[in-house]
């Protein structure tokens, strides 16, 4: 049942959000929903899930996030996590990398790790039927896997393979030169999956030494949505993860602002499109503005077809097919983060249209229409995130990381409906007007750089 | 506002595939309906029965554009009205072209299912175009085109593939256009275009999600129902292939290409084309060979001889005249592809000769069946194979049965499947590489 390969879409306002994964993602448009219809799960080993019992379908979603993600690898070896958590689903026990592979797809179990700046993430989908052994391939995973020698060299190959091909797309380029500058030598100016100098020098005692540090009980976020119960998820809980020990061992991380701002760094590719790359500081979570900050990005350049970038950017000029910018918060930093592509000769045109809207909502902020609308959008638009077992999962681990309360959901439209627009403009200013870092990469026209390449 | 979590967040119900429903307006617009009562959310989409294969020569990209136009507003809703109503509901909305259907979506709160139809039989025949709102959409579609293909190596050869699979059938232009042809499009083509294939005759509406067929028929017929029919539709009978004698191979070079790689095509029946049990058997032929970490590909290039980065199979069926059957595979550093494709071609070559085994196919159905249960969480998705599958000529119980015959498939029927249609001279090579040097070069 697939469909023909050949697709093309009006539009990808998204872009900016799945090209740079930014975690804030999962939570662009933040859903409500009944607080008491989610129920907290502690098992006897202490092991805590979110849980949404919803036996309409035969099968049941997992989300969970372990905190240490990228951040936690050894100095001149970026890239343990990721490949650490490519690996875990390669054979754990007495199951080779073709035993335990053949035991998921038998069962058409779906089971993916991977690696964040800030997590470890892993997500399964099992049907009900398939339950008892899913649970078990993931405990497996979690507290025996393998790391054989064959399976940790494919996927380093494939790793590298990777790299290599990122050191000529443009978009990736971009994206590791936004993070590298704004936090050169702290751990999130690394990328995630590492270099073609570090990857080389992982060796398998670093990723057994990784995942040892990390997977913990106390650091584990968990959300399971679909046809289980509180009781039989329980038991369930300390099967799986009761082994594991009670705390992790991660090393501190200091907290970072972005540095560069004002800066315009550009790199030469021989491509027609320039893809850009711009962003700053953002606000924290827990700060009281946080709400004020969300919704002033949203006007700015957030998911709809609404957003000033686009309208001005896109619809009246037709400069760019995708801008957007979305905010990012991280365990130790906080940003605004955007993206566009244009051609080589409208490059300067573009780059100075965005930082022109950017300060003009930095200095008058929006207007009354535009907080309203931006308001109903973000109060309406929750419930679309909740209407698969999977995205629900995701959110609810999301919240968990969020350090947020199963009320949230209910708590969310009272926080929205409290942004003033005296808030709004107070916030917009602060958000928007401490300079921008920007990345350009192609063979662009009317940008000048501000550092040599 | 909490009394519609009730639905998502509520008591137990029945586990069962959802009651479809299909019904026809008086004006030939098409309605199917995909009941889902977990969340208080409707997908609402409208597929018309034309894509970029239905253009005229010389004006690829014409389908596309017009898509993109269709945003621009109509005499009732003029401007942005339309999407600025969608984002004041916080409802979500896009559009797709493909060769052979263009489709325009919204995911919004249910209670709002009846406004979004009303917008959308709006401009099935209400589109208003001036040069002012064309003009810049254009410069939009050519960065489109840029960000797709253009900056991006593998998405070049896989156009150079597609023409060079397609001897005469239009499947062979890219849907996004050529783009010396996309920028001579303008209002004029657009509106011409738009006349002759938007109407209601020619469009499926299908709705997902917490509705029944009941009130999503009511609300048609006051909406989808008063649009009157303003053209008939020929037959989609475009030129088809004629015997294809000969295999080709396409290589194309860019000094960006970091990872050499290779991609066959093959030309098959697509799932409306193909005789019973056929496409179902391509299905599984797929499966076998090329799909996750356990397939015969994967054991042999990457597993076994260690020669693969990555490979896979793939079998495209839903469209209306052709399927297309790939199988694909990335060298490890100091592998040439001819290597790679002597791998593909040996594993290939024993399925064609042996079949498979009743592991295989047992574990191939488990996991196709699976999907289709995995499907049901996700109503967009459900909307979208029934709208794909109806704009492509298949019918609504062919879809609810796809589980069914999937499970009737043998092992016989798969190799003949393999026999009959890995035929390299129905098929092209593609091979994408740094640079055209001897070694790499498969001319």
């Amino acid at each position: 049942m697939s469909m023909i390969a050949s697709v093309s879409f009006r539009s990808a306002i998204r872009r900016a959000a799945i090209a740079l994964a930014l975690p804030g993602a999962l939570l662009a448009i933040t859903p409500s929903a009944d607080a008491t219809t989610i129920e907290r799960v502690v098992s006897d080993s202490g092991v805590e899930a979110w849980l949404v019992h919803e036996p309409a379908l035969p099968l049941i979603a997992v989300d969970f996030a372990f905190k240490g993600g990228a951040v936690q690898d050894p100095a001149g070896k970026s890239g343990t996590a990721y490949l650490a958590a490519s690996l875990l689903d390669d054979g754990a026990g007495d199951l080779d990398f073709r035993a335990y592979h053949d035991r998921l797809e038998r069962k058409a179990i779906e089971l993916s790790f991977s690696a964040d700046r800030d997590t470890l993430r892993g997500a399964m989908r099992t049907l009900t039927e398939n339950r008892d052994e899913a649970f078990d391939l993931l405990r497996m995973a979690l507290t025996s896997a393998r790391f054989d020698a064959a399976n940790v060299e494919l996927n380093r190959a494939q790793i590298l393979s990777q790299l290599r091909r990122q050191t000529t797309s443009p978009g990736d380029i971009a994206n590791r030169r936004w993070w590298e500058t704004a936090f050169q030598g702290h751990p999130y100016g690394r990328a995630v999956n590492g270099s073609l100098e570090t990857v080389p020098n992982i060796s398998i005692d670093d990723l057994k030494a990784y995942t040892h540090r990390v997977l913990a009980r106390s650091n584990l976020k968990l959300a399971v949505v679909g046809d289980i119960d509180a009781a039989t998820l329980k038991q369930l809980l300390d099967h799986v993860f009761g082994a594991l020990p009670r705390d992790p061992e991660l090393t501190p991380v200091e907290n970072v602002v972005p540095q560069g701002l004002g800066k315009r760094v550009m790199v030469n590719l021989d491509v027609p499109q320039a893809v850009v790359d711009f962003g700053g500081p953002g606000i924290p979570r827990k700060d009281p503005d946080f709400m004020a900050a969300y919704i002033v990005n949203h006007i700015l350049g957030g998911g709809s077809a609404d957003s000033r970038l686009y309208h001005e950017v896109r619809e009246k000029r037709g400069l760019v097919y995708s801008v957007a910018d979305s905010l990012v918060w991280l365990d130790h930093t906080a940003l605004f983060l955007g993206g566009t592509a244009t051609r080589a000769e409208r490059t300067g045109e573009t780059v100075d249209l965005i930082e022109k809207e950017i300060h003009r909502l930095a200095e008058g902020g929006p207007t009354d229409a535009e907080l309203t609308e931006a308001k109903n959008y973000l109060n309406s638009s929750f419930v679309l995130n909740l209407d698969t077992s999977t995205k629900i999962a995701s959110m609810l681990v999301q919240l968990q990381l969020d350090n947020l309360g199963t009320d949230y959901f209910s708590k969310r439209p009272a926080m929205i409906g409290a942004v003033t627009l005296d808030d709004a403009k107070r916030v917009a200013k602060r958000l928007l007007d401490n300079g921008m870092l920007v990345t350009v990469v192609g063979k662009p026209t009317g940008v000048a750089s501000t550092t040599a390449n | 506002m909490l009394a519609l979590f009730g639905a998502l967040f509520g008591a137990a119900q029945a586990s069962a595939a959802p009651e479809i429903s299909h019904f026809t307006l008086t004006n030939g617009l098409e309605v199917v309906v995909v009941p889902d009562h977990r969340a208080p959310v409707v997908t609402h989409m409208i597929w018309y029965k034309v894509g970029a294969a239905d253009e005229t020569l010389g004006k690829s990209g014409l389908a596309h554009f017009l898509e993109h136009l269709m945003f621009k507003g109509t005499e009732k809703n003029p401007g942005a009205a339309f999407s600025r109503d969608v984002a004041d509901i916080g409802g979500q909305e896009n559009a797709f072209t493909t060769s052979d259907y263009t489709a325009f979506f919204q995911r919004v709160p249910r209670e709002h299912l009846k406004a979004m139809m009303a917008l959308e039989a709006d401009r099935i025949t209400g589109l208003v175009l001036t040069d002012e709102v064309v003009k810049p959409e254009l410069n939009v579609v050519l960065e489109e085109q840029n960000m797709r293909v253009a900056n991006n190596p593998g998405a070049r050869l896989g156009e150079q593939m597609d023409a060079a699979l397609y001897l005469n059938h239009p499947y062979g232009r890219p849907v996004i256009g050529w783009r010396h042809e996309i920028e001579k499009l303008d209002r004029d083509q657009a509106l011409a275009f738009y006349r002759r294939f938007y109407t209601p005759n020619n469009a499926i509406v299908v709705v997902a999600g917490d509705v029944t067929a009941e009130e999503v028929k009511a609300d048609a017929e006051e909406t989808y129902g008063k649009v009157p029919v303003r053209t008939q539709i020929a037959a989609r009978e475009r030129p088809m292939e004629p015997v294809q004698e000969a295999p080709r191979t396409v290589t194309l070079a860019d000094s960006r290409v970091e990872q050499p790689s290779m991609t066959r095509n093959y030309l098959v029946p697509s799932e409306t084309t193909a005789k019973p049990g056929e496409s179902e058997a391509l299905e599984v032929l797929a499966h076998v060979l090329g799909a996750g970490q356990d397939c015969r590909l994967y054991r042999a290039l990457v597993d076994g001889k260690a020669i693969a980065l990555s490979t896979g199979a793939y079998y495209s069926g839903t469209a209306l005249d052709y399927g297309k059957f790939g199988v694909y595979g990335t060298p490890k550093q100091g592998v040439s592809l001819h290597q790679i494709e002597e791998g593909v071609d040996a594993v290939l070559g024993e399925v064609v000769q042996h079949g498979i085994t009743p592991d295989e196919l047992d574990r191939a159905k488990s996991r196709l069946v699976a999907d289709a249960v995995y499907a049901e969480d996700n109503q967009a998705t459900l909307a979208r194979w029934y709208g794909a599958a109806l704009a492509t000529g298949q019918t609504v119980d062919k879809v609810r049965g796809w589980p069914d015959r999937i499970h009737a498939v043998t092992a016989e029927a798969v190799q003949q499947a393999a026999r009959t249609w890995l035929d390299r001279r129905q098929s092209v090579t593609g091979y994408l590489v740094k640079s055209l040097q001897p070694e790499e070069s498969h001319s």
